[in-house]
């Protein structure tokens, strides 16, 4: 892009500038199938209109080299969407809606061994898209929860029967939500924190 | 009707190897991003919200179109992610940028919170106290 034309640059709008006092940010991951609704979940609760970070992803064998990123060999570009929100004056919480094909997340350093939590989100109607997501984060010990968006034409099943489907032990949280409602999100959001919360006073990984 | 079946793989590698190694088949991990920060100028992990702050209110004349950019972009703290979505410019290709404006002392960056096997219970609180006021 052109980074002579510094005065249309797009940046944060004055009102989504982080105060100085700013210290430190943590991370959390939702992830999921396409259209499950994790760009929906980050913007609801996001304080900033979501944005995106993308990653360029080359074929193996077609040399990930020091030209990684130049416009040459067969390059896909990977988009990832994130929000933000503003918890304190030191603190500030990043929400990455990311993809749930694990191939795509390595591409982003520390994406998920960095994160607090993680939460899976899964639409009824396409179930076993999550299941290897799920399978990742246990290997991985990236402590998680559900959160089942409901969509109109989905069919319902108590979530008992869900929990055993997924084969999640029974302290994993697993909740419904409706992405789109911020108050809902925001459930889906403390019910990670909570789960956490109960692990660190545990002492306990996942 | 009864939902899909998961099949539990089984138990967790232990421990995990890094994911350098760990991705599969067709993809490999762009090279680690490592970026000069602290005054002692130790190597740390470039993370996706590491924050970035200017130290200086205007770029110095000596900055290239883009260092300045990012300069103006971080006036006040904005995370690696922000800056690479306002820049359009690729995760891996800000590790660059930022290298040589830590080196030359151009922006401050202050390191991320992660996950330990004990998260500090103190974060965790602060952070539902921060959403309960969403
Ligand atoms: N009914 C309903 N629709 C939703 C919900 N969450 C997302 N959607 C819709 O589902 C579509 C895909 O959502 P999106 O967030 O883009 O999915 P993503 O691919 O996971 O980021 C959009 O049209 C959303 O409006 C929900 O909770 N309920
Ligand atoms: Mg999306």
């Amino acid at each position: 892009m052109d980074f002579n034309g510094s005065d249309t640059l797009p940046g944060p709008r004055a009102e989504d500038q982080l105060p100085h006092t700013a210290q430190s940010a943590a991370k959390i991951v939702i992830v999921g199938g396409f259209g499950v609704g994790k760009t929906t979940m980050v913007g609801s609760v996001s304080e900033i209109t979501p944005l995106t970070t993308e990653e360029t992803m080359t074929q193996a064998g077609i040399g990930v080299d020091d030209n990684f990123g130049s416009a040459s060999k067969t390059a896909t570009t990977v988009a990832m969407d994130f929000g933000r929100i503003s918890i304190t004056e030191q603190l500030v919480l990043y929400l990455f809606g990311t993809p749930g094909q694990q191939r795509f997340w390595f591409l982003w350093n520390g994406l998920f061994e960095g994160a607090l939590g993680a939460v899976v989100l899964v639409d009824t109607r396409r179930l076993e898209v999550s299941f290897d997501v799920m399978g990742r984060l246990e290997e991985r010990g990236v402590p998680f929860v559900v959160a089942v968006n409901s969509f109109p034409d989905a069919p319902r099943y108590a979530l008992d029967e869900l929990r055993t489907a997924l084969d999640l032990t029974p302290d994993i949280p697993i909740i419904e939500c409706d992405a789109r409602r911020r108050a809902s999100s925001r459930d889906v959001l403390m019910t990670l924190m909570r789960f956490l919360h109960s692990l660190a006073m545990t002492g306990s990984r996942t | 009707m009864t939902p899909p079946q998961r099949q539990k793989r089984g138990p967790a590698p232990e421990p995990p190897p890094p994911p350098a190694q760990q991705a599969e088949g067709e993809v490999r991990n762009p090279e680690r991003m490592y970026v000069v920060a602290g005054p002692d100028g130790e190597r740390a992990e470039l993370d996706l919200v590491t924050l970035i702050v200017a130290r200086a209110a205007d770029p110095p004349p000596s900055a290239s179109p883009e260092q300045a950019a990012l300069l103006r972009l971080c006036a006040a703290p904005l995370s690696v992610a922000e800056l690479s979505a306002y820049l359009h410019l690729p995760f891996s290709a800000m590790g660059v940028l930022l290298t040589e404006l830590l080196t030359a002392e151009l922006v401050q960056a202050r390191a991320p919170i992660v996950r330990r096997s004990r998260t500090d219970r103190s974060l965790l609180e602060a952070v539902m106290n921060g959403l309960q006021r969403l």
